[in-house]
């Protein structure tokens, strides 16, 4: 989304096995890669393409605290002190009663957070085009995107090496 | 480059029970029995504060006190022995069925990742007869000693001793059908295991999958007896002490307590191994998996105890609340702190301790949250059994540490000697390749 006009060079490759040591040889060349994209999960990949860390669980954890205090705030502000009830001869303000609700909304805020922070991070939601850059990705093929501008190769060069490490196809896509 | 550059690592290992760690764990055992001795000799001498608690505890929970005191039987210090006993065999016998628990439930799910370390809950149950036969030993000549419903004349309706609601329970609590039910449990639980181990030891030998698949049946056929015997167990064993009361949750409770006691049995055992030099294929994404056990079933005992408490809280009923009187107020507070240490050890340490990525793949932690549910999950049968059993008369002395010891010790010689039994991982266990290759970034 933030790539329009972009260049890259697409290389499609036909096993998972491949893809990932492709990955190595062309860090080794000095080729930064933009993403791969599979039909399923490639065990190392992450690391083997260098992708920083994910946060998510950092955005859970305050999203959970935020859950938590929220509902310390509505059960304590409703039931005890807006309109305080007595309920089974306990105070209005006791915390064993209002646990349950903490640890609902604790969770429900964690949820609902990571999938929103996923989406956001990820570009996706109903109406963003996905980027997509071969549709294939998402059956059979495995395909390798590198954005020419981040690169100080060459195009030719870069296409060269993707080739030899094992690329059926390579292509240029512009978006 | 690359996490699928996996080392190639040797599966053959020995483990070796050294004289070094035997005499360390003949020392704890004779530290342990001394302190036994010295805390018995005490107790013998009337060294406590019985009656003023005693009194106390009656002013602050009405009938808090109607266990073991009434009825005729007054207390001996002989019986803080006994129930220490108790509360050692349960939790240890608990611990060991665990690891059969464990390595049942991966079977039945078909599961690799444990391959690699398999041999460490394999080792566990090998302890079971011990508590087993302290258990049925006690239950047979002191049962009136620790249970309510064993008392003299209790359901005999000409007796002096009668109590309508106990009777009312002797289709369940009878001293015959009470005393068949612990054989079965134990038989059933340490046959089985037997019968799984023997597979498996076989398997390193011939090879192939029928051992793998035989186990499958085994490891189901457990499930099903344990699923039945985790609850009748946990009411045999903890939850009948207190006769009048009784909770729904509590064989589900009981359940958390033990697996998660296991779990950190486990992963403490693993993480020594390790540092010691076994078990080189085990890698950081086992601990890490083995981290999110002890992390997810911690919080998953804290769950099944607040459930328990939130529903006796609510409904305020005093037959059910009583439970909970006597732990938090009653018998002079006493118990109050047990109470809350249980909560603190089992929950808010290794909650928070274990929730980030980095802490479940560092041994160190690993360690402090496993020392810190064990520790805690002794505190949670002590809470459960001794206000039942010796009331005021209760505390945490000589004795107390000393039979922890005694158990503890023991328990590792048994899984040392078990361990020494075979290569230490299952070099033709069909899922092996799977569990070291085991990767969850």
């Amino acid at each position: 989304m933030t790539d329009i006009n972009k260049k890259f060079l697409v290389g499609v490759y036909d096993d998972d096995d491949v893809v990932l040591s492709a990955v190595g040889k062309l860090k080794n060349s000095g080729v930064k890669i933009y993403e791969v994209y599979s039909p399923f999960a490639i065990h190392g990949m992450d690391t083997a393409i260098g992708h920083p860390r994910t946060r998510i669980g950092i955005a859970a954890f305050c999203f959970g605290c935020t859950g938590f205090l929220c509902a310390l705030l509505l059960t304590t502000w409703t039931m005890g002190i807006d309109w305080p009830m007595v309920i089974g001869g306990k105070d209005p303000i006791s915390l064993p009663n209002y646990v349950p609700v903490m640890f609902e909304l604790t969770v429900l805020f964690t949820a609902f957070g990571m999938t929103i922070s996923f989406f956001i991070t990820n570009g996706l939601g109903p109406t963003v085009k996905p980027l997509l850059f071969d549709p294939r990705c998402t059956d059979n093929k495995f395909v390798m995107a590198i954005d020419l501008s981040k690169n100080k190769l060459s195009e030719a060069e870069i296409a060269s090496i993707v080739k030899a490490s094992g690329a059926e196809e390579v292509s240029i896509k512009q978006l | 480059m690359g996490a699928h550059h996996h080392e190639v690592v040797s599966v053959e290992e020995q483990f070796e029970f050294t004289a070094e760690s035997k005499r360390n764990l003949l020392i704890g055992m004779g530290i342990g029995a001394a302190l036994v001795l010295v805390g018995a000799y005490l107790l013998s001498q009337g060294g406590g504060h019985g009656h003023e608690a005693h009194d106390a505890a009656h002013a602050a929970a009405g009938h808090a006190a109607e266990h073991a005191h009434d009825h005729g039987h007054g207390y001996h210090w002989t019986q803080r022995i006994i129930a220490n006993l108790w509360v050692n065999s349960v939790y240890f016998a608990g611990i060991s069925v665990v690891g059969m628990f464990f390595i049942s439930y991966n079977y039945l799910a078909q599961a690799g990742w444990s391959a690699v370390f398999k041999r460490v809950p394999e080792a566990m149950p090998a302890f079971l007869p011990i508590p087993a036969i302290i258990i049925i030993v006690i239950a047979v000549l002191f049962g009136d000693k620790l249970f309510h419903w064993m008392h003299e004349g209790i359901m005999d309706p000409t007796s002096e001793h009668y109590d309508a609601i106990i009777a009312g329970k002797k289709g369940f609590l009878n001293k015959p059908f009470y005393y068949i039910r612990l054989v079965l449990y134990f038989g059933l639980w340490y046959g089985l295991w037997r019968v799984i181990r023997t597979l498996s030891l076989q398997e390193d030998e011939i090879g192939g999958t029928g051992n793998y698949y035989k186990s499958i049946k085994f490891g189901t056929a457990f499930l099903v007896v344990f699923a039945v015997t985790s609850s009748t167990s946990a009411w045999d064993l903890v939850m009948s002490i207190d006769t009048h009361w009784f909770s729904t949750m509590f064989g589900w409770y009981t359940l958390a307590s033990w697996h998660v006691a296991g779990l950190a049995t486990m992963t403490l055992t693993i993480v020594t191994l390790k540092e010691k030099g076994y078990l080189k294929a085990v890698n950081a994404s086992h601990l890490h998996d083995l981290g999110k056990f002890c992390f997810a079933f911690s919080i998953f005992w804290t769950y099944v105890w607040f459930a328990q408490f939130l529903l006796i809280y609510y409904a305020n009923l005093p037959e059910e609340t009583i439970y909970f009187r006597e732990r938090f107020s009653g018998y002079g507070g006493i118990y109050k702190g047990p109470f809350f240490v249980n909560i603190i050890l089992n929950f808010v340490l290794p909650f928070l301790v274990l929730m980030t990525r980095d802490s479940k793949r560092t041994s160190i932690i690993l360690k402090v949250a496993c020392w810190s549910i064990l520790v805690g999950h002794y505190f949670d049968f002590y809470t459960n059994i001794m206000p039942g059993t010796v009331g005021a008369n209760g505390g945490f002395g000589a004795v107390e540490f000393g039979f922890v010891l005694l158990f503890a010790c023991g328990f590792i010689w048994s899984v040392s000697t078990q361990l020494t039994k075979a290569n230490l991982i299952p070099r033709n266990h069909p899922m092996l390749e799977e569990s070291l290759h085991h990767d969850i970034a």
